[in-house]
């Protein structure tokens, strides 16, 4: 077995391997880019080398300076985890010229895989079943239309260069399909410079079904049961399960075969995956295989008890597999939710942020944590901002949804937004756990999944103002005299009763609150709702009785915005108070950045003369681009950043002088 | 520890009498309060803040910490003194929490008289910057006023302790280390220019706030020179060119935020050299006194039963319990501070007197502060006390309280006669604070006592004249002296006077003895020298 490997990659998959090869008694290299000097991966390896600057091009995927810290640690091997180099034929092919072992399959193997229309050709040759259509090079319209009445309808026609849906048409009779032909030709002519198109039968309730393959060096293969992985939004992975509900054993068993027969196909070594659309009526279709392991492996490992980072390992090392297919058993049901720093109610845009608030829930047999960050990281622009997997097992699909639910519910983010809240809808939505699985689940149920406003905003206000009080108090002893009764923060006044004012903003929405404090008790009144609060707040926990009714909920205070977290839905308002300029009277003022962003054009120089209200900057962040201008008119006296710079919320961009002075 | 039983009924018939007359003068004194709060009344205020400018309590609101406690001084300032009604004599002053910092914080009332100092505006400025030097308080001024109130101007100009003294208070607590802020806020005009000129630190709030030597009439008048107020004394000017102020700020809470992150950087912590612990509620509900005592001075209760509602888990260690039993000695805690209390329980005698004098040693010799709960009419009178010396004990008495160099804090539960005030502690002894509660009174002695006196001396002349006074004429005579004694010793004569820091409900006794301590302990507790005890 190896003494040492490198592992090439970060964040949690990074972690998982390392915790693996640790207790297998190998020593871990890990690398890291300057963005990920403090990261979790580096603390828990036994080395760790800079790779540079944070852009993954200048990092993780300098294949180059990867291998020179395998020489320069003695690291034996390299495991790729998944994405940056895990599928990368150069790089597997450079490591063996270095004779370093790659922890995954040949790189012959995944050079079969890396192109769709290829891979379809060889799994045709290996009787793995595809799904009806054509993937021809002859692309005369009369032939395509041929093919197409073959295949059959709906069908799909698809860019061969394609991704991201465009050059993409459903056909749902032959009649449309000359004018589909012909506008899918063009875009896939406009976004990929080939019009070239494939034709495949359109699955109506498609299901994803993956195969886990693992095969050795000696020729064996096994599958490892299949994994649902059908809750997708826009081609990426949401909830994965395993095993698939309602899949028969004989299905499992053809599918599995069929997978073991797809690895054959191509020498395959290692973990790889087969992923198979699965349709209503029990037939499956060869999609693609990914050579490397998944994001979901965990639920995997959950029914079956195998750690298949082990197994990596094991086979990298050229030991036949672990177990034969009779050994392999499965038991339970597991579920994997990831995890992630995006917006679901904003079109599941991604956010960055600081994790200044992160409870994950209590791990023990049934529940498990796979994650990269620890309280007060960074999720950044740089990479893929999924914050955590969070596994379930239990000995049935509804049990284990239970777990995964009440999981999801102690799973606190605060400071950045996430998709936990849509997470749990999913999890907890009549349809899932009726097990009405398809590839559109989402789209499909989506007015249960999103948020629609905020329900009884007058309750939340009035925990959110709880929330604060007692965490104010808790904040402010004066130093020294702990005991003064000028610390008790209860807007005590001689002879008089004063009814404190917060000012919250919710959305775009302000609400006055006022607070009258009497023998430990508040009287919150929120717009013209009263309610009789008492509380106690240890540490982020707040049991609250309001109105007679006990509640408990979690929150996290951020400076001026507070997070409520109840039962998996959170609640976000901000306490309001004004700000002011220090600069005002000053002579000039600075601009700053409104967000984290990087700088994409500058459009004055220095010493240039402005008007109130001239465009000087304008940044991109979110996505979206945001102008900085003028404040009034003046003379540009700096410009503080490049263009292509990153610039972080308040860094100064620009000062402009008051033409006053 | 020992702690208090309480043996009150509160079902008895005359507990429940008295608690009705006690609420209904609490609630009378939070009615007053609630229409002094109000300042000049709508119409003024709503001038005021249509000018963008804040009421002069939401600047205090806005200015202590959020939550903090404010310990407001003397509300009852001016009350009913003048013919105009100037409401908290047009200046409000108070204890609050600042950056954690306790302050005293001084606000001019623009909505009174254009916040004009009256005479008695002087002295409840000077009495609020006198507890800031006694307990080194830092000091914020919020300064809206046009000075002082000119057909006032021989009652508050030319004294010791009149307009001028301001400076002097500001310039000598600074050179003690005693930080002055000053927040202009609005007119700052002539003497009123020297408040944030003598200023440690000062803001000044732009197109609100004016300071100069005079104003826009007087230069036009004195030199024919026109120019605006804000040319001559706005913002610009003395953050820009003269430098009279240091902080510019754009509004009312703009000024009020620079004046937080000022006290933010005094570098000072609080020099807590007591053996504190955790506090503990009393046993018994506060508002409990309200039965106990009542209205009626002439009925006795046990003082203990007061102790036992404000002091922390009603425990209390007393001293010579059985020795001296008309004044009750003894150690306890409130708010978790260490307190020596000495309370009346009757008449002073001489034995009381020396253990008084006594417990006081104790306490300075420990650094302990001193309470003190008045209620008392007087030392004991006649041939057997004065021949066993009760007056050269009850200057023992009175020469331990004037030389104590500890906190001490007086409360006013009922009433304060005679020499009895000098041995408990009275105004004239510089108590850090002095509260009365709305059932005290206040005089050199009893109405009833002080007629009985002038109806002897009367009778007594008529009587060598040979003429007569019947009973009826004597109750004549003597009606409208007890009237006289009972209006002026009346809490709310007393407050508006400036006798006192505040008429402050029974309730919230142990909150305002908790914050006056805590205030006091901004100063470290000095060493006690006695002067002579004569034995």
């Amino acid at each position: 077995m190896f003494s040492k490997i490198l592992i090439a990659n970060r964040g949690e998959i990074a972690c998982r391997v390392i915790q693996t090869a640790h207790r297998m008694g190998i020593r871990c290299v890990a690398v890291y880019s300057e963005a990920d000097r403090n990261a979790r991966h580096v603390a828990m390896a036994d080395e760790a080398f800079l790779l540079g600057p944070a852009p993954s091009s200048e990092s993780y995927l300098r294949a180059d300076r990867i291998i020179e810290i395998c020489k320069e640690s003695g690291a034996q091997a390299v495991h790729p985890g998944y994405g940056f180099l895990s599928e990368n034929t150069e790089f597997a092919e450079a490591l063996a010229a270095n004779g370093i072992t790659f922890i995954g399959p040949p790189a012959s193997a995944i050079a079969a895989m890396g192109s769709k229309s290829a891979a379809k050709a060889i799994m045709e040759k290996a009787n793995v079943p595809l799904v009806p259509g054509y993937h021809g090079d002859d692309q005369s319209p009369e032939l395509l239309k041929a093919e197409a009445e073959k295949c059959g309808f709906p069908l799909l026609l698809k860019a061969i260069a394609g991704g991201g849906g465009k050059g993409m048409r459903v056909v749902n009779g032959l009649d449309e399909f000359d004018a589909a032909l012909s506008a899918a030709q063009r875009e896939a002519q406009n976004a990929f410079g080939n019009p070239d198109m494939l034709i495949e039968r359109y699955l109506t309730k498609p299901r994803h079904v993956e195969i886990q393959v693992f095969c050795d060096s000696q020729g064996n293969g096994v599958y490892l049961a299949e994994r649902d992985c059908s809750v997708q939004r826009r081609h990426q992975k949401v909830i994965e399960e395993a095993p698939a509900p309602g899949l028969s054993e004989e299905t499992r068993v053809a599918m599995g075969e069929a997978a073991v027969a797809a690895a054959k196909a191509i020498d395959y070594v290692g973990a790889g995956t087969v992923e198979f659309l699965y349709d209503e009526d029990g037939s499956f279709y060869f999609m693609e295989m990914n050579t490397r392991l998944q994001v979901e492996h965990p639920v995997t490992e959950m029914i079956t008890g195998q750690d298949l980072v082990e197994w990596q390992l094991r086979i990298a090392d050229g030991e036949a597999l672990p177990l034969q297919q009779a050994q392999i058993k499965i038991r339970g049901h597991a579920l994997e939710a990831r995890i992630y720093a995006e917006d679901p109610d904003n079109d599941f845009l991604p956010v960055t942020g600081n994790l200044r608030y992160l409870r994950t829930p209590d791990e023990n047999a049934h529940v498990r944590v796979d994650t990269g960050v620890i309280e007060g990281d960074e999720v950044s622009v740089y990479y893929d901002p999924m914050i955590a997997k969070l596994i379930v097992w239990d000995e049935n699909r509804e049990q284990a949804l239970n777990r995964l639910v009440h999981a999801l519910e102690s799973y606190r983010i605060g400071g950045m937004t996430t998709n936990i809240r849509f997470l749990r809808q999913v999890a907890d939505s009549q349809p899932f756990r009726q097990e009405e699985l398809d590839t559109g689940f989402i789209d499909k149920h989506s007015d249960l999944l999103f948020k629609r406003g905020n329900a009884d905003i007058q309750s939340q206000l009035a925990l959110a103002t709880c929330f604060a009080l007692e965490n104010e108090r808790s904040d402010n002893l004066v130093k020294g005299d702990p005991y003064s009764p000028f610390n008790k923060q209860n807007s005590w006044r001689l002879n008089a009763t004063y009814a404190r004012p917060i000012t919250w903003v919710v959305g775009d929405e302000t609400h006055q609150v006022s607070i009258i404090e009497e023998n430990d008790c508040y009287e919150i009144t929120v717009d013209d709702a009263t309610f009789k609060v008492s509380a106690t707040l240890n540490d982020d926990h707040l049991h609250a009785v309001v109105n007679g009714h006990r509640i408990s909920v979690h929150g996290f205070m951020n400076d001026t915005e507070l997070t409520l977290f109840r039962e998996g839905d959170q609640f976000k308002a901000m306490q309001f108070r004004p700000t002011f300029d220090d600069n005002e009277g000053a002579a000039g003022g600075s601009l700053t950045a409104p967000m984290n962003g990087a700088i994409v054009a500058v459009l004055v120089e220095k010493g240039q003369a402005v008007k109130e209200g001239d465009a000087l900057v304008i940044m991109e962040a979110m996505k979206m681009e945001h102008s900085i201008s003028a404040p009034h008119d003046g003379v540009v006296e700096d410009i503080f950043f490049a263009e292509g710079e990153q610039v972080a919320e308040g860094a100064a961009l620009v000062a402009v002088s008051n033409e006053e002075d | 520890m020992s702690v208090i039983q309480s043996k009150v009924n509160t079902r008895a018939e005359d507990y429940l009498a008295r608690q009705e007359l006690m609420e209904q003068a609490v609630k009378d004194l939070r009615e007053k309060v609630g229409v002094i709060e109000q300042g000049g009344g709508p119409s003024y205020q709503e001038r005021h803040t249509s000018r963008g400018k804040l009421l002069p309590r939401d600047r205090i609101n806005t200015l202590i910490d959020p939550g903090s406690a404010f310990l407001e001084l003397s509300q009852m300032a001016a009350y009913k003194v003048y013919e105009d009604v100037i409401p908290a004599a047009g200046i409000i002053t108070g204890i609050g929490r600042v950056s954690g910092q306790e302050c005293m914080i001084i606000a001019n009332d623009a909505t009174v008289k254009g916040g004009t100092y009256y005479p008695l505006t002087v002295k409840k400025h000077l009495r609020a910057q006198e507890i800031a030097e006694q307990n080194h308080l830092p000091c914020i001024y919020l300064v809206d006023s046009g000075g002082a109130n000119l057909p006032q101007q021989d009652d508050v100009f030319p004294d010791r302790d009149h307009f001028g003294r301001i400076f002097f208070n500001q310039a000598r607590m600074s050179s003690k280390g005693i930080p002055q802020i000053a927040v202009v806020m609005g007119l700052c005009t002539a003497g009123g220019a020297y408040v944030p000129a003598m200023a440690d630190e000062s803001i000044i709030v732009r197109n609100q706030g004016t300071i100069f030597l005079a104003g826009p009439p007087l230069v036009k008048a004195a030199t024919g020179e026109v120019v605006s107020a804000e040319d001559l004394g706005g913002a610009d000017v003395h953050c820009k060119v003269s430098g009279v102020a240091d902080h510019y700020a754009e509004n009312d809470q703009h000024a009020l935020q620079i004046a937080r992150t000022v006290v933010s950087n005094l570098n000072r912590k609080k020099p807590l050299d007591l053996d504190v612990k955790a506090p503990q509620a009393p046993r018994y509900p506060a508002d409990e006194l309200y039965g106990i005592v009542g209205t009626d001075l002439k009925k006795p209760f046990d003082v203990r039963e007061v102790i036992a509602r404000i002091v922390d888990d009603s425990q209390f260690d007393e001293f010579k319990k059985n020795y001296g039993t008309t004044l009750v000695t003894g150690f306890a805690h409130i708010y978790g501070y260490p307190v020596g209390i000495i309370a009346n329980n009757g008449i002073l005698f001489s034995e009381s007197a020396q253990k008084g004098a006594h417990f006081i040693e104790l306490c300075c010799q420990r650094k302990i502060p001193l309470l003190f709960l008045q209620n008392i009419t007087g030392f004991m009178v006649g041939q057997k006390y004065e021949s066993e010396g009760i007056a050269k004990h009850g200057a023992k008495l009175v020469t331990a309280v004037a030389c104590a160099e500890v906190p001490k804090l007086t409360v006013l539960i009922g009433g304060s006669f005679g020499a009895g005030n000098y041995g408990m502690c009275g105004r004239a002894y510089s108590p850090n604070f002095l509260w009365m509660w709305p059932n005290a009174r206040i005089s050199v002695m009893g109405g009833e006592q002080a007629a009985g006196v002038m109806a002897t001396v009367t009778r007594d002349g008529k009587e060598r004249r040979g003429e007569s006074w019947s009973e009826a004429e004597e109750a004549e005579f003597k009606q409208p002296i007890i009237d006289t004694y009972e209006h002026q010793g009346h809490p709310y004569y007393a407050s508006a006077r400036l006798w006192d820091d505040g008429v402050i409900d029974p309730a919230q006794t142990r909150e305002v003895i908790g914050m006056g301590l805590s205030a006091a302990l901004n100063k470290p507790v000095g060493e006690t020298r006695f002067g002579v005890f004569r034995m």
